[in-house]
């Protein structure tokens, strides 16, 4: 093949599209690109599409956010409201009030998508939530994924700064009043807090430039960062291949679903138009945040019952149930009641979030690639402190309504209050303790299927009078998918000698990182040895042959037992089927419950 | 479980390895077909209802379109079971055009489509040792062609200048806004100012207030301006005047009040008036108790004992109301009789020099 060639080099079958691809290559080359691409593989799993969702709700806001642009005013200007809403009309209000009523009262599918980008956005952040608590809990975060979860969790920020920005547009009186808090945040800050709120607002609280500013935010400079994002979260995912789920044939090293073209094509293009049709039935049929019932903003007026959009919430609780500190000292005055809560928690909060992975790997002194994923119970410390994360994030959302939740239980707001500040302290390292010993309790369970088999619901009586349930071995696929997980290593500082000439500093870091390793690893259970379960299957496969010599015997009806639902009863006596009993077992010492 | 990790790179080049476990991985499990593999009237089936799905697609699609046309909004909006018509009719057609779409795409690749499992090798995210030596070889060579490293006057000159480029870039944004200006956090109270209904303008006489009731009062100035030799107070100035100046008037028996000891001759027969701007983050603050004398704020449920100089009794405000001194003018209606004695609102940092 010449470029020099006269005839441009044509596919085997002359046909529009084949002209249309020789087109295209001779001027972009991109067939090298998409021999790759075409037919790359996705593994599949339920749980992968709640990324899908929150992109394809990013998508819908853009589309929809246009239309509105078409006829907001981001303008402070005062108007006299002379619309097709009656309630209002002849009020004095903000262009961006009045321009957000023309949209809900007189441009045709205005409404319509106002809510559209409103649901939108409540689930654009919701979906990055809940894929956020995805890929903590199955470990997909571990090397090489690490930058991609610091992209993720700074996408969760930007996505919260832009719902906020986007809240505050219809400068109505819900809006204005969060705006007012928000000048009360900023106030708070130290040393700066007035300057900071003139250069904010443009002078004196409301000033007449905060919409405008904050239209472009909302419009360009937040979406256009989201937007990078994106793209490189996307072609991230794309180079590393996603992670899977361990199983028959799909290992670490493959990567094993269906091809992007067609399969995915259908399947995620055709998510876009559920997420999308989901979305336009929502804002047809529910109605979310009616600007016209609140009025235009007036810095003297609220209204009760006063509530952010749900991801605000968890500031919002946190602001509420903080007790009114504040020092004033060598004529200066620092309100620890809006600067612990308003500004150095939520920094604390995504800190931890975005170093979280580097953190683990510390602890666990992993380095190795990762691809596939863990189950939750086989890191039963990472699955606690989400437990502990979820009821801290939940009892702070929940501080966040107290008000509303002082109604509808018809409790006291005050013992709400007293209640929320000393839960947020007790009940996460509750839910941690709670999970933790959970996820063990399940390995537990697991061992047991590896090493007795399941439960058959079939009840053994022996010849002595004694009760057992029968259990017979699993599948080799489950047995597979069960040992499909990575051998865990302590971390144990060197001692003695080893230790001569190292830095004492050095040494106490060692130690730590060891403790931190035991705590982490300890109290697991350790995947069976290939001797294990060798021994454990001869003696199953003994204990059955005994069993079958018995119930030959006997009539079938033990065997039919196993539809009876009384048959599932688990029956404990001195004599078990199982060939061990795992309760006594130590993981230190995976050897002295065998017996 | 004593083993100790080699702290070291060389483990990176590895994908973590689980395959010696003693369990010997089966393989992938053989493709099962699908009914419409297998049975052509089921292939059917599944191809009409995809292509029925697309059909009432398009025909949701025009229903919008005549659903935009024929419904009414505006001052006459046409109402389905109280609903505005319009929306629902343009949200459900829109809506089902969408998600039809979407269903019968997925619907297609879950019943027509090859669903044979296919099986990708993974490649270790590093590059290759060869991509990384010609890399650094090409980098070093970019590096020592310009000669940065041997001159480290051209080298330090340039990151000073990038450098010394932050400072206009934040100078720039100096206009941002303005300095705050000398007590900007005094408000336009000052004595002898009629206090007026926040609604109407009406100068308030004690007399009008019933026991226990709480009023939302305004500055007279916002009403007549010329009274006070003012210039009239308008658009941002006057946002900005309200966000400081707004009290609240209530009336308590006077028994149960208990002034501090400056605050003695504050009020007029019960009458007290308070900020109405909160201490915390500057909510307005409206839900009156009137058995307990108790005023809260609906952002953050801080509480306020007006009947005690305005104490915090609850919630993350610091600091108590502020009171206006009020007395009766001439002609019997409410006045102040001087700026409130501290900023309102919430707090700032220089707060205290004021």
């Amino acid at each position: 093949m010449s470029t020099n060639a006269k005839a441009a080099v044509k596919p085997a079958k002359p046909s529009k599209i084949g002209a249309a691809a020789n087109y295209a290559d001779e001027r972009t080359g991109m067939a090298g690109l998409a021999k790759k691409q075409i037919r790359k593989v996705f593994p599949d799993h339920w749980s992968f599409m709640l990324g899908e969702i929150a992109l394809w709700s990013f998508v819908v806001l853009l589309i929809t956010g246009v239309f509105l642009s078409l006829w907001y005013k981001p303008s402070m200007a005062e108007v006299v409201y002379n619309g097709s809403y009656d309630a209002l009309r002849g009020l004095h209000m903000s262009e961006a009030y009045a321009s957000t009523l023309d949209i809900s009262f007189d441009v045709r599918a205005g409404l319509l998508m106002r809510q559209m980008h409103h649901w939108a956005a409540m689930l654009f952040i919701a979906a990055m939530f809940v894929h956020l608590i995805r890929v903590f809990v199955t470990g997909a975060f571990r090397k090489p994924r690490e930058i991609n979860w610091l992209i993720g969790g700074v996408l969760l920020l930007l996505g919260i700064l832009e719902g906020f920005a986007g809240y505050s547009l219809p400068d109505d009186l819900l809006s204005g009043t969060g705006l007012r808090i928000a000048d009360g945040l900023v106030k708070a800050t130290p040393v700066v807090g007035t300057y900071m709120s003139f250069f904010l607002f443009g002078g004196e609280f409301p000033g007449d430039l905060i919409i405008p500013r904050l239209y472009i935010a909302h419009v360009l400079l937040i979406p256009g960062l989201l937007l990078a994002l994106i793209g490189a979260h996307m072609m991230l995912l794309v180079y590393q291949k996603h992670t899977q789920w361990p199983g028959p044939g799909r290992t670490n090293e493959n990567v094993v679903g269906y091809p992007m073209m067609p399969i995915y094509a259908a399947k995620a293009g055709g998510y876009f138009f559920v997420v999308f049709g989901i979305t336009a039935l929502m804002g047809g049929l529910m109605s979310i945040n009616p600007v016209w019932r609140f009025g235009p903003y007036n810095p003297a007026e609220v209204t009760a019952g006063s509530q952010p959009d749900w991801y605000m919430g968890v500031a919002e609780g946190l602001l509420r149930i903080f007790p009114g500190w504040e020092t004033s000292i060598f004529g200066v005055t620092a309100t620890w009641s809006v600067i612990i809560p308003g500004q150095i928690a939520p920094m604390l909060i995504l800190t931890g979030i975005l170093f979280y992975p580097f953190i683990e790997a510390w602890i666990t002194g992993d380095k190795s690639e990762h691809h596939l994923l863990e189950r939750p119970r086989n890191a039963p410390n990472r699955t606690a402190f989400l437990a502990a994360m979820m009821t801290f994030y939940g009892l702070l959302w929940a501080a966040g309504g107290n008000d509303i939740l002082a109604v509808l239980f018809n409790l006291n707001l005050n013992h709400i209050t007293y209640f929320m500040r000393v839960a947020i302290f007790v009940l996460p390292p509750l839910a941690f303790w709670l999970a933790r010993r959970w996820c063990i309790s399940l390995q537990r369970s697991d061992e047991a299927k590896l090493l007795h088999g399941y439960e058959t619901g079939v009840i053994m009586r022996s010849p002595d009078g004694g009760y057992s349930e029968r259990h017979a071995p699993i599948s080799a696929e489950e047995a597979y998918t069960l040992m499909a997980r990575d051998e865990e290593k302590v971390y144990e500082a060197p001692a003695g000698t080893d230790l001569n000439g190292v830095a004492a500093r050095k040494v106490r870091v060692m130690q730590l990182r060891s403790k931190a390793s035991k705590y982490w690893f300890g109290d697991n259970i350790r995947k069976p040895t290939r001797e294990q379960l060798e021994e454990a299957r001869a003696h199953a496969e003994h204990e059955l042959a005994i069993q079958d010599g018995h119930t030959n015997g006997h009539s079938n009806g033990h065997a039919d037992g196993h539809s009876n639902g009384d048959g599932r009863q688990p029956v404990r006596s001195g004599s078990h089927a199982a060939p061990a009993a795992i309760e006594g077992r130590s993981s230190t010492d995976p050897g002295s419950s065998e017996k | 479980m004593t083993d100790i990790v080699p702290d070291q790179e060389s483990q990176s080049r590895e994908i973590a390895r689980t395959d010696s476990d003693p369990v010997a991985d089966p393989g992938l499990p053989a493709h099962v077909p699908r009914p419409t593999d297998v049975d052509p009237a089921a292939e059917k089936r599944a191809e009409r209802q995809i292509a029925t799905m697309f059909g009432l697609s398009s025909v949701m699609a025009i229903l919008f379109c005549v659903a935009y046309f024929t419904l009414g909004i505006g001052e006459n909006p046409t109402v389905f079971l109280g609903l505005g018509a319009s929306n629902v009719a343009l949200g459900v057609t829109l809506g089902l055009a969408l998600l039809l779409i979407g269903v019968g795409a997925i619907h297609w690749s879950r019943k027509l489509m090859n669903d044979t499992e296919v099986v990708e090798m993974r490649h270790p995210v590093r590059s290759s040792d060869d991509d990384r030596t010609e890399a650094v070889a090409a980098f070093e060579t970019g590096l020592s062609d310009s000669g940065i490293g041997r001159r480290p006057l051209i080298r330090n000159s340039l990151l000073g200048a990038m450098g010394a480029l932050a400072l206009p870039a934040v100078v720039a944004l100096r206009d941002l806004g303005p300095l705050p200006p000398e007590g900007w956090y005094k408000t336009v109270w000052r004595e002898g100012m009629r206090i007026v209904n926040d609604v109407s303008g009406t100068p308030i006489r004690p007399e009008e207030i019933r026991m226990g009731q709480l009023i939302n009062a305004e500055p007279d100035v916002f009403f007549n301006p010329e009274e006070y030799d003012s210039e009239p107070i308008e658009g941002v100035e006057l946002q900005a005047a309200k966000a400081k100046a707004a009290l609240i008037v209530v009336r308590m028996q006077p028994d149960d009040i208990t002034p501090s000891q400056d605050r003695e001759n504050w009020g007029v027969a019960g009458i007290l008036a308070y900020s109405k701007i909160c201490t915390h983050v500057g909510c307005p603050i409206s839900l009156w108790e009137q058995q307990t004398h108790h005023l809260l704020c609906p952002c953050h449920q801080s509480t306020f004992d007006l009947a005690d100089n305005g104490k915090v009794i609850f919630g993350p405000a610091a600091r108590g109301l502020p009171q206006l001194p009020i007395a009766v003018d001439e002609e019997g209606y409410l006045i102040a009789t001087r700026d409130f004695t501290e900023p309102v609102g919430p707090s700032f940092w220089e707060r205290d020099g004021t």
